[in-house]
């Protein structure tokens, strides 16, 4: 797992956000990388946060894994390249 | 995969600002009165939304600071340039009215149940503290006899916080500062930025299959994270909470 650089968030900071959208607590859900493969908990996950919204990557290789952007006061939510949550 | 927006149950309610404790120059913890707040675990956040008379929102994660059953309270880390924490930490007022989020977070907290004798090793920077309080004070409420190591990681001591309750800690926590920037006089303690010698000199060793908890900036828990595992811990007994380079979880 390669080292994070400061300033990045991580998965535990989306928690209030998920259980928003999903209706129950996430940080915990394993996903799985749909690039490498990679299984691991939301809470693991690279979070970066900014004004037009939130990306997670994962770890090892860096790809997008989910993405959030509130338009107009609805969060639309894209799971990229997430190949499975539970 | 796709996904949509669903309604969660989880919505925004208005607390209020019961009490206020400074707890150091730039730090103050708030207890909050909470409508309809159905408990929490020790290490959980919440969420704080802040709406400008112009709309403009600004939304912070702040650490839980008390224990579950007690009230709830949240310690906050004045960031000069911050949008949230000047207005927690200076202008609010007692009865002021805050909406609030939460209890969140199912991954980066203490459940003495399942995870039974394990002895805890906590590491905090800075304010990566307020978690870890929240499990010590759940630990004491409890009786429990589980072996605790903190290891505090800070600026100096003006900067401890909860240095009275840390000073006072009870039989079976032993609490370590590393004072980074300034040490008093005579200090014998350690003087450095928390390295892999100091974590094989703190840590409990792998055979009594300690439980970790390391909380702080980002840099610091990448740092601990990395030597714990390097010393042997399994990552999944390493639990890691990062907030960023400034701020508080």
């Amino acid at each position: 797992m390669e080292a994070l650089e400061d300033g990045v968030l991580d998965g535990n900071a989306i928690g209030g956000l998920l259980i928003e959208l999903f209706g129950t607590e996430m940080t915990t859900a394993v996903g799985v990388c749909g690039s490498c493969g990679t299984v691991g908990q939301v809470a693991e996950m690279a979070v970066y946060q900014a004004k037009m919204g939130t990306v997670a990557r994962c770890r090892v290789c860096d790809n997008v894994l989910m993405v959030f952007v509130e338009i107009r006061g609805i969060t639309c939510v894209d799971l990229r390249v997430l190949a499975s949550l539970s | 995969m796709a996904g949509t927006a669903v309604r969660g149950r989880l919505t925004w309610v208005t607390a209020t600002v019961d009490a206020m404790m400074d707890e150091t120059a730039h730090v103050r913890t708030l207890v909050l009165s909470v409508p309809g707040w159905g408990g929490h675990q020790a290490g959980q956040h919440l969420d704080i939304r802040l709406t400008g008379d112009d709309g403009y929102r600004a939304e912070r994660s702040y650490s839980i600071a008390s224990a579950p059953g007690e009230p709830v309270a949240i310690t906050v880390e004045r960031l000069d340039d911050g949008e949230v924490s000047p207005y927690l930490t200076q202008d609010v007022q007692l009865g002021d009215e805050i909406e609030v989020r939460g209890p969140i977070g199912g991954y980066f907290v203490w459940e003495p149940v399942l995870d039974g004798d394990a002895p805890l090793l906590l590491a905090a920077g800075g304010s990566g503290v307020v978690p870890l309080r929240a499990m010590l004070r759940h630990r004491m409420q409890l009786g429990s006899s589980v072996p605790v190591r903190l290891l505090y990681s800070v600026r100096s001591l003006a900067e401890v916080i909860y240095r009275s309750e840390l000073d006072e800690a009870s039989d079976g926590v032993a609490v370590i500062y590393t004072l980074t920037r300034q040490q008093p006089p005579g200090w014998t303690g350690y003087a450095r930025r928390v390295d892999q010698q100091m974590m094989a000199e703190v840590a409990w060793p792998v055979a009594r299959e300690p439980l970790a908890y390391v909380c702080g900036p980002t840099n610091f828990v990448e740092a601990v994270a990395g030597d714990l595992v390097a010393l042997g811990y399994p990552p999944q007994r390493v639990k890691t909470e990062r907030f960023g380079a400034t701020g508080t979880p």
